[in-house]
């Protein structure tokens, strides 16, 4: 399948990655190299076959209704870029 | 005992002589933190050092030997791929976008390593995300393979493989989500386990693809390999994809005898595109198995070679969702002065995030966006059934499969660089193992132009004690994983 | 032109568990910001999601409560998108294979009749964080410690034809919640949310129009309203020869009307995926009917029995079920020997009007189930007017003791002897010669009307006290007498 650079573009933003203007035709080029590899995928016949999201037919395990952590806003939060009053902050969001 | 001696022992050898006490853990860890001090400039393979925890922790080590108290590793030094989150302690992950974070925890292995008494010299550098089969996507620059200054050392785990070759630290670990253990073990001449996927917990491992990943030992020895699996493995409840399942004692269960063994060899392994000097040295170790009592058959994966498409769309698609959370809001890097919420957004992670991580969250967004779901996500995790199936049917007539970890030596920086897909190459006898989940390791094989090969034998899942015994047993028939770069050369 | 509404409705379902839905922070609603969120909550790099078994029991209670389908083997899905208070980048949600697959709930309408609504699917998710846009001027503050919250979204077919049948689901939905004890309902609190799906067609047409989306309603109230203002809006539009935009709206109570969302209108892709770090939920008979024995009798069964054990008639059976304290209190009423029909009057009289007019819960009421009792056993025997009645009610409020202590204090026994009766009524007689002479004159039906005069001079005569019912029949025997 070829991919156009509005395609990347389209996907660079669902992605929320920003691509320049002149990197375009080099990444939907590269891009383009990747997909074609995986192209490979429609030449075989799975048409029966069950999609396996994990290896080993293992079942989740359930944790007791507990709590166990307690306030570790201070460290979680060490690292934080942006913060005030034990709000992460981001630019002004308008609904 | 002299500096060669404690930087070229194995784990047990070493473990033994602590025990001893013919060496202390201050020694020992003292001489790991000189040669990384003497050697990093060269080789690049370690990104953080910490060395005063690592005297500290060596000093408690030394404490609990006198008083006879001791685990399986206690006073063993150790580097961990800095992709095992640790309390305290800068974890990057090889990027931009973590250069600052410090984690307030520890992730599990690093924990169960730290109470068997290892101690931690450091972080190793590695591909940015565990993205890359050379160490060269990096944000922190390229490994150099002590080898060959001028080759790769190996991705994603090329640091740690390449500290370890260089005598830094008698054990490391690693991460392999499509070969970044064996492909690097391979090409920097050590032994490297990637467990079964579910051995070992992922908890505290920042997620590249979360149904691939799985963390494992890199040592010189195969018996190394087996302390350290040993150590890290078990379920953990905070990991609801770690196997319920006892761990045995991998080190205890080494057997030299490997009589009636059968390894399979995969013919579309062994076909026309094998490098004829790489299928040599395979060859020739699998001879030495051979003679040792083992037999070797004929088997098929007839659909080995969609392992290939098949990663690289699973892969991409976890990851794309696995690094959204990198939005430079919580932790991690953020754009100066953004101006509005989609800014912030698209600097931070365009800004944050290096040129292949950015290629495969594209691929892996655009293989999960509407209208191409059936066409590549669902059909990869249909064809990644078929791939797994072809194992188990070959695991009906064989305990083992064989066949080279990577498709050649080292090769020079830059030299796959401008091609993705090339790149992709270098992992095309490791992906479909992880793919199946299956346990697969990578043992010395000798050399071609003096740079070293690597023989990787895959098992059935769960039942790394087999492929471990098979190595074992290489091993002491064989000398190959003595063979060592010229250390002296590294030092300044 | 005649426009019939469509609705569906989705319902964001928070359960009472002690702990999120995949970490072990606690959910107490309330807490300083960013206090109740732990690395799993933030998404912070190498953490995992482990499944709150809670979560899951409740989840297959509620399927098991409206008789569905438990999905024996169903998965958590990644939804991608980016907001500040998704800290992943995508929510753990279930899109494929839901746990609660397909069912019926019935709801009973006003008059007792059921209106069957088809539950397309139930599922188990987390909630995201809160946004703060008014705490700082520049910024917007991310608060996650609703993060990770267990939420349950009920969806519904497109079954409901107008506003009212929508809020009769939602309060027979509540209603059985509570029953089951898997959500507080606290709708203030943000534990009930509806999505409305709305859209108009002509009368008698059996198509589908284009729906909008109107997100986060959350009262019974603006539930009606909403759709009320929603339902003008198309009209209007269609009635113009318009057409409608799908799109996702925004419900503006001060205003009444609904409003697009533009922040929203970027075309979502949410690229759901099975969520690798969590594997399938099995759920075997064994275990669906382990959570089956520990169902509560459920309200649509307690009507019925109510009807039929109480001889309660439906308007007060679908009065007194729905909040699950207050049918207790019926029961604790009737069990402490009041009568049925007696007991529902009060408590959906006086009781209730009293518990509203000072905002308190039946739970906290100051009179007891026993007390209420005790009031009905002196109604009924005769002890009691209704109008004294009142009196010990009013005492019983106010916390003067049990029934029998208040008529005993009061000195409010209904004087129910006939002898001394006999002479009040005689002497009223004596004294109002003029209305007797009136009364022996008129025709029967004036005279009926008449003689209310004499039963309330009897009455003040009494100071209340007399039996109505003697004094009536004295009265009429007194008064024939004269003629």
């Amino acid at each position: 399948m070829s991919v156009s650079p509005q395609d990347v573009e389209k996907v660079a933003l669902l992605a929320r990655l920003a691509i320049s203007e002149s990197d375009l035709p080099e990444v939907t080029e590269r891009f383009g190299r990747v997909l074609g590899l995986v192209d490979e995928l429609n030449t075989i016949d799975t048409e029966t076959v069950v999609p396996m999201s994990n290896p080993h037919d293992m079942h989740q395990r359930l944790r007791p209704d507990a709590v166990t952590r307690q306030n570790n806003r201070e460290n979680l939060m060490a690292s934080a870029p942006a913060q005030d009053q034990g709000y992460f902050l981001v630019p002004k969001v308008i609904d | 005992m002299t500096d060669n001696a404690l930087l070229s022992g194995s784990v047990s050898a070493l473990r033994q002589q602590l025990r001893d006490r013919a060496v202390s853990s201050e020694e020992l860890t003292r001489a790991c933190l000189e040669r990384i001090e003497a050697c990093n400039g060269k080789l690049n393979a370690v990104i953080t050092m910490c060395s005063e925890l690592a005297i500290d922790s060596a000093r408690a080590a030394d404490k609990a030997i006198a008083k006879g108290d001791f685990g399986s590793l206690t006073g063993i030094p150790l580097l961990h791929k800095d992709i095992f989150c640790t309390d305290g302690v800068r974890t990057t992950c090889g990027s931009r976008m973590l250069e600052q974070f410090v984690p307030a925890y520890d992730a599990t292995v690093v924990s169960k390593m730290k109470a068997e008494g290892a101690v931690m010299l450091g972080k190793c550098n590695m591909d940015e995300f565990a993205m890359g089969s050379s160490n060269e996507t990096s944000f922190f620059g390229t490994v150099k393979n002590p080898w060959d200054l001028n080759c790769v050392p190996g991705g994603s785990s090329g640091g740690s493989a390449a500290a370890l070759a260089a005598g830094m630290a008698p054990l490391v670990t690693g991460t392999d989500t499509g070969g970044s253990i064996r492909q690097p073990a391979s090409l920097c001449g050590v032994t490297g386990l990637k467990p079964t996927y579910g051995r070992v917990s992922r908890l505290g491992i920042i997620a590249f693809a979360s149904s691939l990943d799985q963390a494992g030992p890199m040592a010189r020895t195969a018996e190394d390999c087996a302390i350290a699996l040993t150590a890290m493995a078990g379920i953990d409840a905070g990991d609801s994809t770690s196997a319920d399942l006892p761990v045995p004692d991998f080190h205890a269960g080494l057997n030299h005898d490997i009589q009636g063994l059968r390894i399979g060899l995969p013919r579309e392994y062994f076909n026309d595109d094998l490098d004829p000097e790489v299928r040599e040295r395979v060859m020739t170790a699998l001879s030495v198995l051979e003679q040792a009592g083992a037999t070797l058959v004929d088997i098929e994966l007839p659909h080995s070679h969609y392992a290939i498409a098949t990663y690289y769309v699973i892969a991409p698609a976890e990851a794309s969702a696995n690094l959204a959370r990198y939005d430079g809001v919580r932790f991690g890097y953020r754009c100066d002065e953004p101006v509005d919420l989609e800014d912030l957004y698209l600097r931070s992670r365009s800004e944050g995030f290096g040129e292949e991580v950015q290629r495969r969250i594209l691929v892996g967004t655009y293989a999960l966006s509407a209208g191409f779901y059936d066409a590549y996500f669902n059909k990869a995790q249909q064809v990644r059934r078929v791939i797994t199936e072809d194992f188990t049917r070959a695991f009906d007539r064989v305990d083992v499969i064989a066949g080279p970890s990577a498709p050649g030596i080292a090769f020079p920086f830059g030299a796959k660089q401008q091609d993705p897909v090339a790149m992709y190459m270098e992992d095309i006898y490791t992906l479909a193992v992880n793919l199946a989940g299956l346990p697969g390791l990578s043992t010395p094989a000798g050399l071609i132009n003096g740079m070293p090969v690597g023989l990787q034998l895959i098992g059935k899942p769960f039942d790394e004690q087999t492929i471990l015994n098979a190595a074992h047993r290489l091993q002491r028939d064989t000398d190959w994983h003595l063979a060592r770069p010229q250390l002296e050369a590294l030092a300044p | 032109m005649s426009w019939e509404t469509v609705i569906g409705l989705e319902v964001h379902l928070q359960l009472a568990t002690q702990s999120k839905i995949f970490s072990g922070s606690a959910t107490v609603f309330g807490a300083a910001p960013n206090e109740q969120a732990d690395a799993v909550d933030l998404g912070m790099p190498g953490m995992l999601p482990v499944l709150n078994e809670e979560a899951v029991r409740y989840a297959v209670k509620f399927g098991l409560g409206i008789g569905a389908r438990i999905g024996e083997r169903s998965v958590f899905d990644r939804k991608n998108y980016f907001y500040p208070d998704l800290p992943k980048g995508y929510q753990v949600s279930q899109f494929f294979a839901p746990i609660v697959c397909e069912g019926v709930f019935e709801v009973a309408l006003e008059d007792g009749t059921l209106y069957p609504i088809r539950i397309t699917r139930a599922h188990l998710e987390e909630d995201a964080g809160k946004s703060v846009h008014d705490a700082f001027s520049r910024e917007t503050g991310i608060d996650l410690n609703r993060a990770g919250t267990p939420l349950l979204e009920i969806v519904t077919e497109p079954d409901f034809r107008s506003a009212e049948q929508a809020v009769a689901y939602l309060k027979a939905l509540h209603s059985l919640v509570t029953y089951l004890g898997i959500s507080d309902g606290n709708m203030a609190e943000g534990s009930m949310r509806c999505d409305i799906n709305i859209s108009l067609r002509e009368k008698g047409s059996d198509a589908l129009g284009t729906r909008t989306e109107i997100k986060n309603v959350n009262s019974f109230r603006f539930v009606e309203r909403a759709i009320h203002s929603e339902y003008e809006r198309q009209a209007d539009i269609l009635d113009n020869g318009g057409s409608i935009t799908q799109e996702t709206r925004l419900y503006d109570a001060e205003q009444n009307v609904t409003r697009s969302m533009r922040s929203k209108e970027v075309a979502n892709d949410y690229r759901y995926f099975p969520e690798p770090d969590l594997l399938p939920i099995v759920i075997d008979a064994e275990y669906i009917e382990s959570v089956r024995a520990t169902l509560p009798e459920l309200p649509g069964a307690k009507r019925m029995r109510f009807t039929a054990e109480y001889g309660l008639n439906e308007y007060d059976a679908a009065l007194l079920v729905p909040n699950h304290s207050l049918a207790d209190y019926f029961e604790s009423v009737v069990t402490a020997g009041g009568a049925a029909k007696p007991a529902a009057n009060w408590i959906l009289g006086d009781l209730t009007a009293a518990l509203n007019r000072s905002e308190t819960d039946i739970t906290d009421s100051p009179v007891s189930a026993k007390q209420l009792a005790g009031l009905i056993v002196r109604i009924e025997d005769g002890t009691l007017s209704s109008k004294l009645a009142k009196q010990v009610f009013d005492a019983l409020w106010a916390g003067e003791g049990d029934a029998d202590q208040i008529i005993e204090a009061r000195g409010l026994k209904q004087v129910s002897d006939s002898g001394a009766l006999e002479s009040m009524v005689e002497a009223v007689i004596a004294a109002n010669p003029a209305q007797v002479a009136q009364y022996l004159a008129a025709d029967e039906a004036k005279q009926k009307k008449l003689s209310g005069f004499f039963v309330g001079q009897i009455m003040k005569a009494s100071k209340g006290q007399a039996n109505p019912q003697m004094v009536n029949e004295l009265l009429l025997l007194k008064l024939n007498d004269q003629s």
